[in-house]
């Protein structure tokens, strides 16, 4: 299993390379991050060329790339444009930990950036996937228990048409239902932006208030799609031959079903559970936009207009190296829970 | 011992089980489609969604659809704007219209360009495995950890404002809309090709492929005439999902004002913006949020349809 670990993380690093090197090439074309930088002033050409130099924006793409790499602090730096190296780099590169520093919030380095609104993104994204989860097993359980009662007809129908919605429309919707019209008739209605009313303060109760809408919105298409799929492999499951025997042999029903099916038909929600995860990271873009939720979602989308290739660059290394750990965590809890599986 | 066998008690087969030719694989896969109810409803739907917004077009102008008129900015539904008008005054009705075809297009062109480069690099993989295999393999994990709408906006950021308007049959596509065809179809095909190498691994260790190899046939004949016509099936399901996925795409795209630019009205930049404008006026979301989710929900039903229809393991006429 060390081997197996060790051998997957080695292929990781050529992975995360090709990777790196797509996005730095696409981000070079984005746009102009200087155009942004003076804010509604128009940036004079003289200042234009000193900032580029200063930001390393004026090397050939390749250089640029070897300095996000590596850093330049080995090399001299020509501030002034007199065509003489005079200033010792200070980045130390991607390869020893200095994403670098943010273009729109001059200085800020991008962990900082990302740091601050990471647990925005994840109290929101975990309390949904908690929700996913739970609703999804319930859900799925009992329409494979009840199959074809009302119960599982109605829900079919439901998470098919809850599947070929778009995220922002049931936002929408949802806004529109518990927020607009609550409000009208006059019954407590649930919040539709921010994080919490900034005249009570980041209060837990406030914060988990404005959860709400956010998390119904993420989790439906999600809670729709797993739990057919718990539905599928519980009935499959249930067919089996040891469930007949089980059966047979008098055992209490609720232990056939949570122990002896259960056990073996969530096998496969791990794997996508496991791949789902790191996905969190990026937040639900579409949803924070709506909810002006301050996560990562966000973050993304408002540098991106920027053109603040540092920090975009951080946020997708960051998620492509997530998934790839969560691959690694996912198998290797795959074979501990199956002992059929065996890496070699 | 009688030999007074009773021939009526014989089980025979029915006539035309012997006498009609074995189905081939449109008529059986036609059969079993058409049990399918949901599958027959979302063809219609889709029919009636096709025949909505190109037929449309016979009614309503598309300088109409692009009129601003600011006097006239959101206005409730009534007689005059039967879907209302949008923050500059366009009428809604009209701009379903003239966007569900845009929609259409970006589905329709987006799937054909993801099923092809998911079947290029698909085959190639399976086919000629070793170093190529891993290589485009490598590739196409990379691209599955990106999530998929991140890649979106970075490449519409990229392409972005690089092509320009095309006139074509006397009309003004936006460059935009290629830009967002082209990225759709760039970054959905890694699926298609891990299950299209998956079927090549599969298919090319047959006997028949053996055999092929043995007359000399060339690579691209066994890949196209021999492996590829072999998996058709989980393709024809993956591509017309694949639609419906696209047409969601540009919408989320467009939704967050990096897709098509206005005046050409999509679905889905009908909604850019319409969420600010939740309490004074929900029909800007409703009409073309409905017509989305209509589409949609048809194209998954036919793919489920076609899905089990195609399924090699039911036999079943």
């Amino acid at each position: 299993m060390t081997r197996y670990i060790i051998r997957r993380l080695l292929q990781a690093i050529p992975l995360l390379f090709i990777i790196s090197a797509v996005l730095f090439v696409l981000m070079q074309n984005m746009g102009d991050p200087i155009a942004t930088l003076g804010g509604r002033m128009v940036t004079r050409p003289a200042d234009r060329q000193r900032l580029a130099r200063q930001l390393g924006l004026d090397k050939p793409i390749y250089v640029q790339y070897l300095f996000w790499l590596i850093g330049n602090d080995w090399t001299k730096a020509d501030l002034d444009g007199d065509g003489i190296p005079d200033t010792q780099g200070t980045r130390h590169g991607v390869l020893r930990g200095d994403f670098g520093t943010s273009l729109v919030n001059r200085g800020v380095p991008v962990v900082q950036v990302i740091a601050d609104r990471l647990p925005n993104t994840l109290i929101l994204m975990l309390s949904a996937e908690v929700v996913i989860i739970l609703g999804s097993l319930l859900v799925g359980v009992y329409s494979a228990l009840h199959q074809y009662s009302i119960v599982d007809n109605l829900v079919t129908s439901v998470s098919f048409i809850g599947y070929s919605m778009p995220i922002f429309l049931i936002a929408l919707m949802t806004m529109y239902i518990f927020a607009v019209n609550f409000k009208k008739w006059g019954l407590p209605y649930l919040p539709t932006v921010g994080m919490f009313d900034p005249n009570v303060g980041e209060t837990v109760p406030q914060v988990i208030w404005h959860m709400v809408l956010p998390i119904f919105s993420i989790s439906f298409i999600s809670l729709a799609a797993y739990s057919r799929y718990i539905r599928s492999t519980m009935l499959e499951v249930l067919s089996q031959d040891y469930i007949r025997t089980a059966k047979a042999k008098g055992l209490p029903r609720r232990e056939i079903t949570f122990i002896h099916a259960l056990k073996n038909a969530s096998l496969p929600i791990v794997t996508i559970v496991g791949l789902e995860l790191p996905l969190l990271l990026g937040g639900a873009v579409v949803t924070e936009r709506i909810f002006a939720w301050p996560g990562m979602g966000r973050l993304f989308l408002d540098h991106l207009s920027a053109s603040d290739t540092p920090v975009i660059m951080g946020i997708l290394m960051l998620i492509a190296i997530a998934v790839i750990i969560f691959q690694i965590i996912t198998d290797v809890v795959y074979a501990w829970l199956d002992p059929r599986i065996r890496y070699h | 011992m009688s030999a007074q066998v009773n021939l009526n008690a014989i089980p025979r087969l029915a006539p035309d089980e012997i006498e009609s030719p074995p189905l081939s694989l449109g008529e059986l896969t036609w059969r079993r489609f058409r049990r399918h109810k949901m599958a027959i409803v979302g063809v219609v739907v889709l029919i009636l969604l096709i025949f909505y917004t190109f037929g449309g077009s016979f009614f309503i102008s598309e300088k109409y659809a692009n009129q601003t008129d600011t006097s006239q900015r959101l206005n409730a539904p009534s007689t005059l704007h039967r879907f209302g008008t949008d923050t500059v005054g366009r009428d809604i009705l009209a701009r379903t219209i003239y966007g569900g075809q845009i929609s259409l297009l970006i589905g329709l062109t987006a799937m054909i360009l993801e099923t092809l480069v998911g079947i290029l690099i698909g085959a190639s993989a399976g086919y000629y495995g070793g170093w190529l295999d891993s290589i485009l393999m490598r590739f196409t994990e990379a691209m599955l950890n990106i999530p998929q709408i991140l890649l979106l906006l970075v490449m519409a950021k990229f392409f972005g404002g690089k092509i320009p308007n095309i006139p074509l049959l006397g009309r003004t596509f936006s460059g935009s809309v290629v830009v967002i065809i082209l990225i759709i179809g760039l970054t959905s095909w890694p699926y298609l090709a891990r299950i299209v190498r998956a079927e090549f691994l599969s298919i090319k260790e047959n006997e028949f492929i053996l055999a092929a190899r043995a007359t000399g046939a060339p690579p691209f004949q066994i890949i196209f005439r021999h492996i590829l016509p072999n998996s058709i099936a989980p393709i024809i399901v993956s591509a017309t999902l694949g639609v419906a996925n696209a047409i969601t795409l540009e919408a989320y795209i467009s939704f967050l004002g990096l897709g098509v630019q206005p005046p050409t009205a999509t679905w889905g930049n009908m909604l850019e913006g319409a969420y600010k404008y939740i309490e004074s006026a929900p029909w800007l979301w409703i009409f073309p949020g409905t017509l989305i989710v209509l589409i949609v929900l048809a194209i998954n039903f036919l793919g489920d349809g076609l899905r089990d229809a195609l399924d090699p393991r039911s036999r079943t006429v």
